[in-house]
């Protein structure tokens, strides 16, 4: 499976290296970032060229990292990331490709490449508010109809912001404020370097 | 002359053959689909957002609650990607024990959906007998996990705990007199391992059975052979896997082509459909049953010969032994900082897929090194079925909807996560 990556990463280094931002092998998984503007052209290619031959989306979804690692992110909150898999050639690669603007995060969208990146695409959009210019049908697709707000993104709270109701004397369903307090029963830990080792605090 | 009128209906999300809650707004011509829509979410319950604020191990039992006939195999795919991310491998034992039970989800997977196929397609019969046997592996669920269905079994580093020695026993009770009991029993004296042995051994011949019922039927051929026809190309672009993609014809196999936990080291085949059908995709699920009851038979040959640990004994990642722990200062610590600050996973992303009864079933994980995910994905491979439903029902009339429903194998927990 190594030899097949190192093969892989080799045509992307040779052929792609112009549209290629980074480019990293890790845990048996290559990883490529791509710039908004080439994110496109890099998956025309990846999709169509014989030497690559992702015949295949295997998962689109956007990533919000604005408190990775509690908070030292520096670069773009958000990303998409397109896992790919050629049946020919029997190897993975996922796509990494950060939208330019924080307060109104825009991607090209892929359906024209692949059919299937058209749910996946409205589920980035419901749960990241990633938009998808040349997506035909940019709905909501996972959350209520109506439903306000972007619920994956980090500063959301797991509560929500409304909750929903039979009141008896309107006799109909009524959405309110929420009532449940926010907690936390774990809290989220990023241990800081060298914990455990010996000489240290 | 009859005036002809367009409807637009409204299928689910209350309708039995909807297999949960789909709602699918259905554009018709007379009785001829002409676009549908589903409308799904119905039963979401934003498990990646809750997994963001669990630790590691308290979402594996989210896990089982995602495609709730097929739980070990979705806890298998979380288990890899945190292992994948920690760096560790589990023991032989525990890679044979899972893909036995892999392949006992898959039958209990396929048994499910061909039974509920057959009845809303209207052969009433098929449930009554596959419910049948499915009754008999979730017993093996049973005995090793002590829950029927959401098993938590699978953990990061291994599994839980060995198979029983013993399997559970009925008991006299007014309802069930000595002789019942002792025939309920008779398969139940040895071990789980002889348990399922005689289960397999039994097995093929319940296939052949059901095989009569449905295979040759007039009525099941009717309604699924030329239904829901997908090109080997057009399976590929609309992201197909696990059966789906192997009834058009494209003999792809995780287990086989990207191979995990124990699977280069059983024997078996892929079969491949050829007309890309219904019908194709019902003959490959049968099949698959063969193929999984061959694998089982192999794990437990293997399984019997070798005794061994089932988890891994990194300290940080796999509690220690209760006799251990109320003994050993070292070994209490552990179990204190496990189960209430949890695991660390070192930064990085991983992404594990595993060969689903249903498709693909992949997991990307992004930790930034605390002790919770910080970015959870599922990719089911229902959610990608579904929405191809549109281009599978365009053109065909509107009682083939439900059939291709049940030929896509739809179950709702992962679909809408």
């Amino acid at each position: 499976m190594t030899a097949k990556l190192d093969t892989l990463a080799q045509h992307l280094n040779d052929r792609l290296a112009e549209l290629i931002v980074t480019q990293r092998t890790a845990l048996g998984e290559l990883t490529v970032e791509v710039a908004v503007s080439d994110y496109l052209d890099l998956l025309a290619v990846l999709r169509d060229d014989p030497d690559f031959a992702f015949d295949q989306l295997i998962d689109l979804c956007g990533v919000d990292y604005s408190t990775y690692r509690n908070g030292v992110w520096s670069g773009n909150r958000f990303a998409v990331v397109c896992h790919l898999q050629s049946i020919e050639h029997n190897w993975r690669l996922r796509v990494r490709c950060f939208a330019a603007d924080d307060a109104f995060p825009v991607v090209p969208s892929i359906t024209g490449l692949w059919t299937v990146a058209d749910w996946f695409e409205r589920e980035a959009f419901d749960l990241f508010g990633i938009i998808f210019p040349g997506h035909e049908d940019l709905r909501r697709i996972l959350t209520d109809y109506g439903f306000i707000g972007h619920p994956l993104r980090k500063d959301f709270p797991v509560s929500g912001h409304v909750e929903m109701r039979y009141d008896p004397t309107q006799q109909r369903v009524i959405y309110q404020p929420v009532s449940i307090e926010p907690r936390e029963i774990t809290p989220r830990i990023v241990r800081e370097e060298k914990y455990g080792t010996p000489g240290h605090g | 002359m009859a005036e002809l009128r367009n409807f637009t209906i409204n299928f689910g999300p209350q309708h039995p053959a909807a297999h949960g809650v789909l709602r699918l707004v259905l554009e018709l011509d007379g009785e001829v689909v002409e676009r549908a829509d589903p409308h799904i979410g119905l039963l979401h319950r934003a498990t990646e957002k809750l997994a963001e604020h669990r630790t590691w191990l308290q979402s594996v039992p989210y896990m089982d609650r995602l495609d709730y006939v097929s739980m070990m195999c979705n806890e298998h795919a979380y288990c890899m990607a945190i292992e994948k991310l920690l760096g560790i491998e589990p023991p032989l034992r525990a890679l044979y024990i899972r893909t036995m039970f892999d392949e006992i989800t898959r039958i209990l997977n396929h048994l499910l959906n061909i039974g509920t196929h057959a009845l809303d397609v209207g052969a009433m019969t098929m449930v009554l007998y596959t419910f049948r046997e499915r009754e008999d592996l979730i017993d093996a669920y049973e005995a090793v996990s002590g829950a029927r269905m959401h098993a938590a079994y699978y953990r990061p580093g291994g599994v839980y705990r060995d198979l029983p020695e013993r399997m559970p026993q009925y008991r006299e009770s007014k309802w069930k007199d000595a002789s019942t009991v002792k025939a309920l029993n008779a398969s139940r004296s040895g071990s789980l391992l002889d348990y399922l042995d005689d289960f397999v051994t039994r097995f093929p011949k319940l296939i052949d059975e059901y095989e009569t019922l449905l295979t040759e039927n007039r009525i099941w051929k009717q309604r699924l052979v030329g239904i829901g026809v997908v090109t080997a190309e057009r399976a590929r672009a609309l992201g197909f896997s696990g059966p789906m993609l192997r009834g058009s014809g494209v003999a792809w196999d995780l287990r086989k082509k990207q191979p995990y936990a124990a699977y280069d080291r059983v024997d078996f085949d892929i079969p491949v459909g050829a007309e890309g059908d219904s019908y194709d995709r019902y003959l490959v699920r049968m099949e698959e049953m063969r193929q999984s009851n061959r694998i089982i038979r192999q794990c437990i040959d293997w399984l019997r010969a070798n005794p061994g640990p089932v988890m891994t004994d990194n300290a940080k990642v796999a509690p220690p032994s209760r006799e251990a722990m109320k003994s050993n200062m070292e070994e209490l610590i552990h179990h204190f900082k496990l189960f209430t600050e949890g695991m660390h996973v070192p930064e990085g992303e991983a992404y594990a897929a595993v060969e689903h009864p249903k498709g693909e079933f992949g997991i990307y994980l992004v930790s930034d090194g605390a002790n919770k995910p910080y970015r959870m994905k599922i990719r089911a491979p229902g959610f990608v079925h579904l929405s191809a439903i549109d281009e599978m029902t365009r053109g065909h009339m509107i009682a083939d909807v439900v059939t291709l429903i049940g030929s896509q194998d739809i179950v709702f927990g992962e679909i809408d996560r």
